[in-house]
């Protein structure tokens, strides 16, 4: 289905180049999306690292977790949660738009994602900046309340850690989406790029799947 | 190609609702009070997610056997670095 | 495979080498034959340095007291040598010097699938020598090249965020890499090159590649905390926060283990590579050698906790490590026996690039074996951290996979630079390399069992005879490497010049002229049978 889709595009614009390495756009398509999967695979362990971290430190400490969690707005996380399973399907049918060689579906789509991208990173600051204030931030001026259990402290370094780097991961694609925007704006033919937006996409909603595990991990341990 | 086209966006909007239907399901999940449970009921609801943005939202329905297996590879990995971790951690 | 459409037009008299010769044409090629060059060279200026490091230890650790250098003198050279020989000289020599040039050579393609990122990897590789060498240069860094904490990330006064940027930045490198070759192999190969045609240098490198891509992105996680506890006081590794500072060795090990696999996986494809063609034998049991490569890359995700029997890590855990780390020897032992009986019955001639190979061949056994008795729980409490765990992966490290680097670069410098090298001198070096190796390492087995531990300046006087008889090794090893790096320079010259395939060896890569045009074959090979047809064909 979707590869009728881009054959259509293909034959009514000009056809997309080829790199002189490869045989044809085929064999081009093919190595990206590989490759795209691939960075993705290292992208799984290096938050796997993490990830590690908080399955082996929460198993050993589970009540500090408990009480931790309690400490975070459940409201703010699943708003924004609601933002990024949103911004995913704006990026779906950016792709969908260029792969179709609709232009300024795929601006405006993109825009919307961005815009969405930049209203959870408010949010996240916003958070961020309420646990500067608690004491909540970990570092020289946490202050753990008198009766936390061990490993409280612990659950709000990986909180920050965690969120952090999704949320550098948000800013990077960010970015690189206003960059395609520019690029398609200047071009006229999307569907020359739209090997660009796809990549591009699947790398949005791999942070979207990031922030899917980080949501309960973080936030809804166990609220009853 | 307007069929498909239109099947295909039909398609996006039926799984962010299904999307949504998760969220709210595994928020309300986290107040009622299961125990160890919790955590499971959690972790499904969010790999059933991250499933359907992958396999739809990603196109994995439409990739090569080889990039899923990929995809899958790294998720693999993943277990055995957490897998064997808390061997130690939890065997001490 | 998809459908073939004719190649580029080319001009052919012109070697990748002759296109141009500006500094700018080679700093911004994105020819992966160029690019593997200006590895060559940066690795080459590393390894020379981390060189420096060990004479300079070598050269302490003749008299059992401190003459030339202080403790904290001490520390920083044994840690510069770990880190520049490992991230700077170990990881990317097969792999970025011979696989860049040979993986699009020996499957038929024009170029690697990436070829800008490819380019890209080179930089980062070198942003990141910049860092770490910039760290050096202002001091360096103590904690050994494992970063273990909480020394790294609590006590220590030295470089060490400095150097870890460098290792982090420098992994991107090993990630573009290992990208880059596993997607060039599987969507460029040429028409009819099935998966088991594929010479075993190509699957070799298809295993590291995995490995590069999966592990090392745990090893910049595990720095990357560490930069957290030491800038901004985190305290994921720290107890007094609910932390734990073997959750830090545990991420270190998931990388550096594999990544021991990185060191030693490219080195056994050259190894099948020459063996075959200097015994004119097809290897034995093709299929099952191109296996053990992916089954090395597999399990060797599974053993990293061997490194941490005495660390306090459950025994329970040591006893599962302990067992999958004696599994991975399968296929290992499994390589060896086929390349022996891949000697057998062949038409053996002494060239330079065998002699490493055979070279290989028994210093890697030598290296594996004492690793199977560290991985016995009992035996490593003895020597674990002693000279003995040093004399292992030196066997495996230098014995396996410089020797297997030095033996690639004979093989294939015909090809690279269209030049051939002297071979009477090339003979003398590699036996000077084998008896200078075995000199210098040897007796640091027979040190180790006899307790001496490693990363210490002074050791009682008991030890004396065997530490002269290592730094005197340590001297001829390093004449044995001199001499190739000054008559391979003078063959740029003097030597004669190589025919496109002057070992008569089969293989694409030997059949496009030496050194190659720019996109490699002037038309896109078609390709009928199996990597080694030397019984029937020649």
């Amino acid at each position: 289905m979707r590869d009728q889709g881009k054959a259509a595009a293909v034959a009514s614009d000009l056809p997309i180049p080829v790199a002189h390495q490869f045989d044809d756009a085929r064999q081009q398509h093919e190595a990206a999306a590989m490759g795209m999967w691939i960075f993705l695979a290292t992208e799984i362990l290096f938050f796997g690292g993490l990830f590690t971290g908080y399955a082996v430190y929460r198993a050993v400490e589970p009540q500090g977790f408990h009480e931790a969690s309690r400490h975070l707005d459940l409201l703010l996380g699943t708003l924004n949660t609601g933002l990024l399973l949103t911004s995913s399907l704006t990026m779906a049918l950016a792709v969908h738009s260029a792969e179709n060689g609709l232009r300024r579906p795929t601006i405006g789509w993109l825009l919307t994602t961005s815009m969405l991208g930049l209203g959870f990173l408010a949010i996240k600051g916003y958070e961020y900046a309420h646990k500067v204030h608690e004491h909540l931030w970990p570092g020289p001026h946490f202050v753990a309340p008198p009766d936390a259990s061990r490993g409280f402290e612990q659950f709000f370094v990986l909180y920050v850690s965690m969120t952090g780097l999704h949320a550098i991961h948000m800013a990077a694609g960010l970015l690189v989406m206003w960059v395609m925007v520019i690029i398609l704006w200047r071009s006229r033919h999307v569907a020359r790029h739209s090997n660009f937006v796809e990549m591009f996409g699947l790398y949005w909603h791999f942070v979207d799947i990031v922030w899917i595990f980080l949501f309960p991990l973080l936030y809804l341990i166990d609220r009853s | 190609m307007d069929s498909h086209a239109d099947h295909a966006v039909r398609r996006y909007f039926g799984i962010f609702a299904a999307l949504l239907v998760l969220l709210v399901i595994t928020v309300g999940a986290a107040y009622v009070h299961l125990g160890a449970a919790n955590i499971v009921v959690a972790l499904v609801i969010a790999v059933v997610k991250a499933s359907l943005v992958a396999w739809v939202f990603m196109h994995l329905r439409s990739s090569t056997p080889i990039v899923i297996l990929f995809a899958l590879g790294g998720v693999f990995w993943l277990v055995i670095l957490i897998l064997l971790t808390a061997a130690d951690f939890l065997a001490r | 495979m998809s459908v073939v459409s004719p190649a580029p037009p080319l001009r052919l008299k012109e070697s990748y080498l002759s296109v141009s010769f500006t500094i700018r044409s080679w700093l911004l090629s994105t020819d992966h034959k160029r690019i593997g060059i200006l590895y060559l060279l940066s690795i080459t200026a590393l390894f020379l340095f981390g060189g420096a490091a060990a004479v300079a230890m070598r050269v302490e650790l003749m008299t059992p007291q401190a003459d030339v250098v202080r403790a904290e003198v001490y520390n920083r050279m044994f840690t510069v040598h770990g880190v520049i020989m490992v991230w700077f000289f170990l990881i990317p020599s097969i792999p970025a010097v011979l696989g860049n040039f040979l993986i699009p050579l020996m499957i038929g393609a024009r170029d690697l699938a990436f070829p800008k990122l490819n380019l890209a990897s080179w930089y980062v590789f070198m942003a990141g020598a910049a860092f770490t060498l910039w760290a050096i240069v202002r001091g360096g860094v103590d904690t050994g090249w494992t970063f273990y904490t909480p020394y790294s990330s609590t006590y220590s006064n030295s470089y060490v965020m400095l150097t870890a940027t460098g290792i982090f930045i420098t992994g991107f490198s090993s990630i573009f890499t290992g990208l880059n070759f596993i997607v060039t192999i599987h969507t460029m190969r040429a028409p009819g090159l099935q998966w088991f045609r594929l010479p075993l240098f190509v699957w070799s490198l298809y295993a590291t590649s995995l490995i590069l891509v999966l592990a090392t992105p745990v090893l910049a996680i595990s720095l990357g905390l560490i930069a957290l506890e030491r800038l901004f006081g985190f305290g994921i590794y720290d107890p007094n926060k609910g932390g734990d500072p073997l959750l830090f060795q545990h991420l270190f090990w998931f990388y550096s283990h594999p990544a021991v696999y990185i060191m030693i996986l490219p080195g056994m494809g050259v190894v099948s590579e020459t063996i075959a063609c200097f015994s004119r034998k097809a290897v034995f049991g093709y299929k099952v050698v191109a296996m053990s490569s992916l089954a090395i890359a597999v399990l060797g995700f599974l053993v990293w906790g061997h490194h941490m029997f005495v660390s306090g890590q459950s025994t329970y855990a040591g006893l599962v490590f302990s067992l999958l780390s004696f599994l991975v020897a399968i296929p290992s032992a499994i390589k060896t026996f086929n390349w022996t009986a891949t000697l057998y019955k062949g038409q053996i001639t002494f060239a330079t690039p065998m002699l490493y190979a055979l070279g290989f061949i028994g210093l890697f056994t030598i290296g594996g074996l004492t690793g199977l008795v560290l991985a016995s729980l009992a035996v490593d409490v003895h020597v674990h951290d002693t000279y003995f765990v040093v004399a292992h992966f030196h066997y495996i490290m230098v014995g396996g996979m410089v020797m297997a680097y030095l033996g690639g670069i004979h093989f294939w410098w015909p090809k690279m630079t269209g030049r051939m090298y002297p071979e009477g001198w090339a003979r003398f070096s590699a036996i000077l390399v084998f008896v200078g190796f075995n000199l210098t390492f040897f007796p640091q087995f027979l040190l180790g069992y006899l307790g001496m531990p490693r990363r210490y300046h002074t050791y009682p006087a008991e030890f004396q005879v065997l530490n002269v008889m290592s730094t005197a090794g340590a001297s001829i090893l390093g004449v044995g490497y001199l001499f190739p790096l000054t008559y391979l320079l003078w063959s740029l010259r003097y030597g004669p010049r190589a025919e496109s395939n002057p070992w008569n060896a089969t293989g694409l890569e030997w059949q496009t002229p030496s050194p190659p045009p720019t996109y490699n074959f002037k038309e896109t090979p078609v390709v009928t049978e199996g990597p080694y047809h030397y019984e029937t064909g020649e």
